[in-house]
Order: structure tokens, then sequence, then C-alpha cells
């Protein structure tokens, strides 16, 4: 899929619009102002300079937090060579054509935003330059090259001349737009690479930015009369409601409808506190759904059994098995990861108005173009009369992209006729949510005479990702999305998801866990859970080599020049191989995905008597490419740095009766301020792809720390959460 | 009818007692910017002050409050310390917690106008932020304290 930049008149207010769309062809740009490009090419992210000189950008991606509104206005302002304080920034609505060329959808994961957007942006931001430029130069009736853009003016220094973009707007509209625009040199950025502050920083400062829960009649007038509803859920999976007392919640002053859907029972309200005491007042009386034995430890036993059954070939090079059999040394490790919740601070939610003629959806979601074809499908309504509205996200993580929130809202608004907001109560948004995956890994190495790795054989069972919601995604038995971080399709958009070592024997196998756990992207995916498997058995292997854990996987890094430069950043700046502090340990740890590459280093302690581990440092090193927005990107890095802490040291979904038993942060522990440890990360300087940045602080530092704990301890734990019970036991087993 | 005063302003409310203050701001009297995350206390933020101090608002009956003075975030002015603060440190990423943690900090060091790493670890750590800002809600703290020092008056 590539992508087009046009231009039509999106607005009806005089100006110059450039859009860049996404077409199945080529990279073909055209004057949009042709009727018959109206219907060729729909339009992706748009810029819109009118006379006001004003420079309007609309962003198709989702903001949560990861600063694409400001990143991506960067890029356009950069080469449009706009003045910043002309530019106004826009969440731009649902349409087909804002899809991300590599993915496929109006959808902002993957840490694929820059990743798919760069290079249309700077195109469109050039694109505009040029027609403002020959618009002047023919205002003046000089050669264009003797015209210059500064800051949204263009200017003639021989005759000392200038016009602002205001000014040449509406001439400029009525050019073609160039095919293949001038483009900056790296020494003529004027925004990119510098710090721009964020610009959703202040409203959310203020408390004055609008979140999906946040939308109501005092901000949204068309809601006047907005009911409020929450929806009584199965607390098991697959279970049904056997009775609920309707009335009971009828009779609670306020509350407006009781509805059976296929979610659940919706109780609707003038108001949220009413709709929750309606919720309560029902009583509802569940079966016992489809796997009412279902806890934590049959799902442990049930996937580690998984590993003596025969799977699905992922991959296989060389002969592993030849390669083990004559190892000089033979090391085998099995790895469990469990589930983990998003836990978004802003539970789920989606506001909805059916009308005859038009739904309008509110809602925080990284999935538009899901948002739209939900509703559609449900309003038979045709896409041009489906508006999605996208607010601010109080935090993605993947979740908002399963957007399971918006029917619910539009088969209630539909049948009461009224725009309603539906709210998922925490215990809701954790109790059904899609966590991620779980995972056991099971690998064998071989090494031989000189400690070099020789052979590697994989075989690892997870819940399937994919299966339950598009089984055309699994490819004789793999689910590719339960392997990022291991091994990966290479005309995959994940290209360099997968084990950066290069082995000369190496075979994977893939197992699809028969459980009924709903599962779902969560920030990087399965680079977690398979980053912690892959960097954990490197540390054992370098152990039985008796090398060095950073030299080790130099070594066996061979040509990878970006890991290798990573971790060479970081050994350096972490002081590897210097003496520290007694009693602490230090864990190394690298991965790559999502077109970048990571490293870390972590220093703890563990208390020898109660087994608690104590973070003292974080040293990361990250090579995304090119750099928009140096400041959001560190801020991505730490912040995911503190999260797969959250993930390495506490987290962990508990399962009940065939359901979900873990509900709120009482009871799911996520990190806290006085767990987080100093941070220093560091970006290497590189001028290869862009690649993501908004889950590239996940996959490495789990691992880290398991390395971590046993250059503390001894003791090598092949599991996560390291919380002090678990890392007592290892000890005692010791 | 309650009677609250919320931001300076007198707000009737038809609401019975019981209803947990959070409600009353939100969908009653408008102000989104105090926020629902977990509705028992745990991760605040819903943080208002109430007479001054930091407070859950997700736990406390609207009744308990009458005649208090509440303040949320959107009463905090604009060129208060802490929010200049937050501005300066680029604190936020989503930014769904930050009122409930602007609220905390504001209520800190108002009463501790210089705050210890302890009693910042102990005041903060009643907060949850998902996106991981903390060393950077830290580093707003530090710069809050200096703004207050040169503006040479109490948050």
């Amino acid at each position: 899929m590539k992508t087009t930049i046009s231009r039509r008149s999106f607005l009806k207010i005089t100006g110059l619009t450039i859009a860049v769309s996404v077409t199945p062809f080529g990279y073909t740009i055209l004057n949009a102002t042709e009727k018959k490009d109206l219907k060729t090419f729909n339009p992706n992210v748009w810029l819109h300079i009118t006379s006001d000189n004003k420079v309007t950008i609309y962003i198709g991606n989702s903001e949560m937090g990861q600063g694409v509104l400001t990143a991506q206005s960067m890029i356009i302002a950069d080469e449009l060579e706009a003045d910043w304080k002309q530019i106004k920034i826009k969440q731009a609505p649902a349409a087909d054509a804002l899809k991300s060329p590599i993915l496929g959808a109006q959808i902002t994961v993957g840490s694929a935003s820059m990743r798919g957007f760069y290079e249309p942006l700077r195109k469109a931001g050039a694109a505009g330059k040029t027609m403002l430029v020959k618009a002047a130069a023919e205002t003046w009736n000089v050669p264009e090259s003797e015209c210059k853009a500064e800051l949204g003016t263009v200017k003639h220094e021989k005759s000392k001349r200038s016009l602002t973009y205001g000014q040449l707007c509406e001439k400029a509209a009525k050019f073609q737009v160039p095919q293949d625009p001038l483009l900056k040199n790296e020494s003529e950025f004027r925004y990119m690479g510098k710090p721009m502050p964020r610009v959703d920083v202040p409203e959310k400062v203020r408390g004055k930015a609008v979140y999906g829960l946040d939308v109501n009649d005092g901000n949204v007038k068309e809601l006047k009369g907005m009911l409020y509803a929450v929806i009584a859920r199965p607390p098991a999976y697959g279970a049904k409601p056997q009775s609920f007392d309707q009335k009971a919640a009828e009779q609670v002053k306020g509350v407006v409808k009781v509805m059976e859907i296929p979610m659940g029972i919706a109780v609707c309200a003038t108001s949220t506190e009413v709709a929750l005491k309606g919720k309560d007042a029902l009583k509802v009386q569940w079966d016992k759904g489809t796997h009412p034995d279902m806890d934590n430890a049959y799902i442990e036993k049930l996937m580690m059994a998984d590993l003596d059954k025969q799977g699905a070939k992922v991959h296989e090079a060389g002969d592993v098995k030849k390669a083990l059999s004559e190892a000089a040394k033979k090391v085998e490790a099995t790895y469990y990861i469990p589930c983990v919740a998003h836990a978004t601070m802003e539970p789920m939610n989606c506001t909805a108005w059916v009308q005859a003629d038009r739904c309008d959806v509110w809602s925080p979601n990284q999935n538009q173009t899901a948002c739209k074809g939900m509703a559609a499908g449900i309003t038979k309504l045709p896409p041009e009369k489906i508006h999605i509205h996208t607010t601010f996200l109080g935090c993605g993580l993947g979740r908002r992209a399963f957007t399971n929130f918006v029917p619910e809202a539009v088969i209630i608004s539909k049948a009461l006729e009224k725009p309603v907001k539906v709210m998922w109560t925490r215990e809701d948004d954790i109790k059904h949510d899609r966590f991620r995956a779980p995972m056991t890994h099971r690998i064998q190495g071989g090494l031989d005479a000189q400690g070099q790795l020789i052979g590697w054989s994989h075989k690892t069972s997870a819940i399937s990702i994919w299966k339950p919601v598009n089984p055309k995604a699994i490819k004789e038995g793999v689910d590719y999305y339960c392997l990022m971080g291991l091994w990966n399709e290479p005309d995959s958009p994940m290209w360099n998801d997968r084990i950066q070592y290069e082995i000369p024997n190496l075979y994977i196998e893939f197992l699809m866990a028969d459980l009924p756990i709903p599962c779902w992207p969560w920030r990087a995916v399965q680079n977690g859970p398979n980053a912690y498997a892959i960097e954990c058995f490197i540390d054992e292997l370098a152990h039985a080599a008796g090398k060095d854990p950073l030299e080790f996987r130099l070594q066996n890094l061979k040509n990878n020049k970006r890991a290798t430069r990573v971790l060479q950043t970081v050994a350096e700046k972490a002081g590897w191989g210097k003496p520290i502090p007694k009693g602490q340990g230090r864990g190394i740890a690298q991965h790559a995905c999502f077109g970048t590459w990571t490293a870390q280093v972590v220093d703890l302690s563990v208390d020898k008597d109660t087994g608690k581990i104590k973070v003292h440092k974080v040293v990361a090193a990250v090579d995304c490419g090119p750099v928009v927005n140096p400041g959001p990107l560190v801020e991505q890095i730490e912040g995911g740095n503190i999260m797969a802490l959250s993930t390495a040291l506490m987290e962990e979904v508990k399962f009940a009766k065939g359901g979900v038993a873990t509900s709120n942060f009482d009871n799911y522990p996520v990190i806290r301020m006085s767990e987080v440890p100093e941070i220093e990360v560091h970006i290497v300087k590189s001028t290869d792809k862009i690649g993501g940045i908004g889950e590239l602080g996940i996959p490495a530092v789990a691992p880290a720390v398991a390395n971590a704990v046993f250059n503390a301890t001894g003791v090598r734990i092949r599991r996560i959460p390291l919380t002090p019970k678990v890392v007592m036991d290892a000890m005692k087993k010791a | 009818m309650i009677s609250l005063n919320v931001n300076g302003k007198k707000y009737k409310v038809d609401v019975p007692d019981d209803v947990m203050l959070l409600w009353v701001l939100r969908d009653h009297l408008k102000l989104t910017g105090t926020k629902y995350s977990c509705g028992i206390g745990e991760c605040g933020s819903c943080t208002v002050h109430i007479n001054g101090i930091a407070e859950r608002s997700c736990t406390i009956p609207v009744g308990q409050v009458k005649g208090k003075k509440i303040t949320t975030i959107e009463g905090l002015p604009d060129n208060h310390p802490v929010k200049k603060a937050w501005i300066q440190e680029q604190v936020p990423q989503c930014g769904y917690c930050q009122p409930g943690v602007i609220m905390q900090v504001a209520a800190l060091i108002s009463q501790k106008p210089t705050p210890t790493a302890d009693q910042i670890i102990s005041k903060m750590d009643d907060v949850i932020c998902r996106c991981g800002t903390y060393l950077r809600i830290k580093k707003g703290i530090q710069t809050a304290v200096q703004i207050v020092r040169k503006e040479g008056k109490r948050a």
C-alpha cells in the first residue's frame, strides 16, 4: 500500500489544502480541485492554509500521550517552512483514506505513526511549500529559483518583496500538486530533531482536555438529554444471566431503562451514580460459564503441558537436532509469563447518538476504522453517515484498538433513540480486558567447545490473539502476533520483530493454548514475553559458556550492527564491567522491534530476608533512526521502562472459577513512585529508516531485571512477576 | 437540595447525600477535569481539595462536604506554580491522572513548601500514573517548589 498526496476543498474556506492519501498503487500526487480526483483519492492527513494566514493540520492518529499531534505536525510544518505560531492542530475524523500506509487501517498501534507517516507528511509539507513559492514567483514575474520560503512567508531577496502564505494560498490552490517535491536536507530542518513542547500538554494540565469519559452535554451541545449507562457483565467466561431483578433496578429514581444486550444487562439513567445504583439493584444471577474450574494454576499447568505436544513449525534453519546432539554444552530452560492487564487510567467508554440519518460516536479509541465499521454494521447507515469523534485517550496501550466499547453504546442509543454514554467501571475494565497473552517457552541451546552458540530450539505456547477475532490471520497454525520479537515474516510491518542473534541452527515451534481468555496486543504486544524468554536464556548460555553476558551477546549478534551499537552504548553509559556496590546485581538485555533497536542495563538489590527487589537504576539506549521530537521520545522510553518494571515486579491477573478474580488497583498492584528508579535514556544517532518508539521501552527491561537478580543472588527465576514471594521461594529452593 | 461551594462558586444540586462527590462534580456540575478511574480511593485521579486538604472525591459522599470549600483542577489558577511547573517540565503523557496528581502536589507544597524526598514519596505513592510519568512528576515538584520560592508566596 502506498500513499498519495492530493488536494481538494475539504473545508468550505478558500485556501490551499493538501492531502495525503493511501491507495493500493503508487505514490501519485494530484490536483484535487479537479472533480474526478475527489472520487479517486480519499484524504489522509491534511494541511489547510487559509487567507487568514493560518495553517490547520488534521491528524488521523490518536493522541494518547505519545505526542503524535505535535510530532506529525512538526514534520509538515518543517517541510512547509511554516511558522509554528501559525499552526493549528486538529484531530481528524475517521475516513478510509486516513489509513496508515503500513498497517492498512486508521489505527494507532505498532509504534507506527512515525514509521507510516514520516515520508508522506514530509512530502505533503514540501508540496505545499513548492506551490506557494510558485504562486509568489508568478505574482512577481520572477523565476522560482529566486524566491525563498521562510517561516510562512515567501521572499524575493533581490526586490525585497515578500508575501505571506495567507496571501498566496488562493493562487497556489490553482496549481497542480508537485509529484515529487524537493525535501529538505537534515541540516535545513527547522523543527525536526529539536525539542518541541507538546501541544496537548497545557489543556491537560488545566483540566480542560476532553477525554472520552468527559463527553457530556456541557462540552458537546448536541448531547442534550443524554443518558448514562453501565452494564452488568458476566463474572465468568461464557456465563449467561439466569435471573435479574429488572423491577428493582427500574424503581431506582433516575433509571430510565433496563435492557438486555449481547454484552450483559444495561442500566440507563440520568446520571452515572444512578446507573451504578440501578446496576447494583439488578442482583443478577449468572450461570457458571464454560470453564468453572479455571484459575491460575489451571492455566499454567495447561500451557506447560502444551510444551510436550507437537506444535506448528514456524521456522527452521540448519539442523538444530544435529547441532544440539554435537554440542559441547547443552542448556535447557522453561519460562512462564502470565496475563497482564492494560488497566488504562481512563476505563473503556463510548458515547453514541444514533439518529435516523446519522450516527455520531465519541470515543477514546486507537482504531477509527473499526469504530466506523462497527457503527455502520449496527445502524445499517452508509459509512458517510457515521461520524467518529476521537477524543483524547486516557492511555491506550493497545487496548483501545479493540473497539468493543462502541457496539454497546450504539445498540443502546439506537434502541432508546437518545444519546447514551456507556461507562465501564474499573472492575468492568479489568475483568473484561483482553489481556497480554500468557506464554510458556521451552528453549534448548547448544554451545561448541569454544563457547559459541551453535543451536537454538524454541517451543512456545500462547493464547492466540487473532484466532477469536480474525481466524484467517492464522497461517498454518501460527499466530505471528504471538511470536512478535521471536520470529516474524519479512514482509510484515513488524519486519525486525525477531530474534537478533545469528544462530546457524535455529528451530521455532508454536502451540495455541486452548483457553477461553481473550487476549490482545498490550504495549509492545508479545515482544515483552518473547524478549523475556530470549534474553534470559541468552544470559543462561553466556553463563554456561563462562563468558561475560555482554561479550557473549556481541559475539552472537555477529553482523547485526544496530543491536551491537545499542548494546555497546548502553554498556558504556552504564559502566558495564566496572565494579558495582556490594550486594547489588547488574543485568543486561537487548531487543529489537517496530523498526527500532534498544538495550537496557538494570542495577538492583535483593533483600535476602524478604525477597524484595529494589531497582536502583535503568540505563537505556535506543536507535530508532531519525528523531522527530526528542522530548517525547525520551518520555516514551522512560514511561515504557517504568511500566515494564511494573510487569517484572508485580503485575499478574488472577483468575478464579472460570473468570477474572482481579478487579481493581487494590488487588492489581501497579508500580508507584516509591519503586521507580533513576532512568537514563541515550539516543543512538542513526540515519537508518525511521523506527517506532511508543512500545520500545517495554521488551528488554524485564529480562534485564531477571538477569540482574541472577547476578545479585545466583538464582535464575524463569517467570514474572518477581514478587517477594516468588524471589524468596526461588532462593530457598536454590 | 445540597448547597456546595466549588471553586468559589455556589451551586445547588438535587442529589441524595450518599452520592459520591466525584459524580456530582462530573455529571451535575460538568466539571470533568476531576477524573474517575478506580472508584475506591486507590489511584488518586479524582483528587480535589476539601478545605485545602487533598481528598479522593470518588469515596466522599457529597453530604459530607456541604458548606466546605471544594477546589477542583479547574479552580486552581492557571498561573499556579504547580500548573506552570507541569507545563515547563512537560509532565503529562496521556494526562488522565494528572489533574489528580496536580491537586495532590498542590496540597503537598502548600503544607510543606520545601518537601523532603521522603515526604514527596509518601504523598505521591497515593497516586497512580499508568504512563509512568513518575520521574517527571518528581522533577515537576522540584520546579514548582522553585517557582513558589521565586515568587515569594505560598502555593
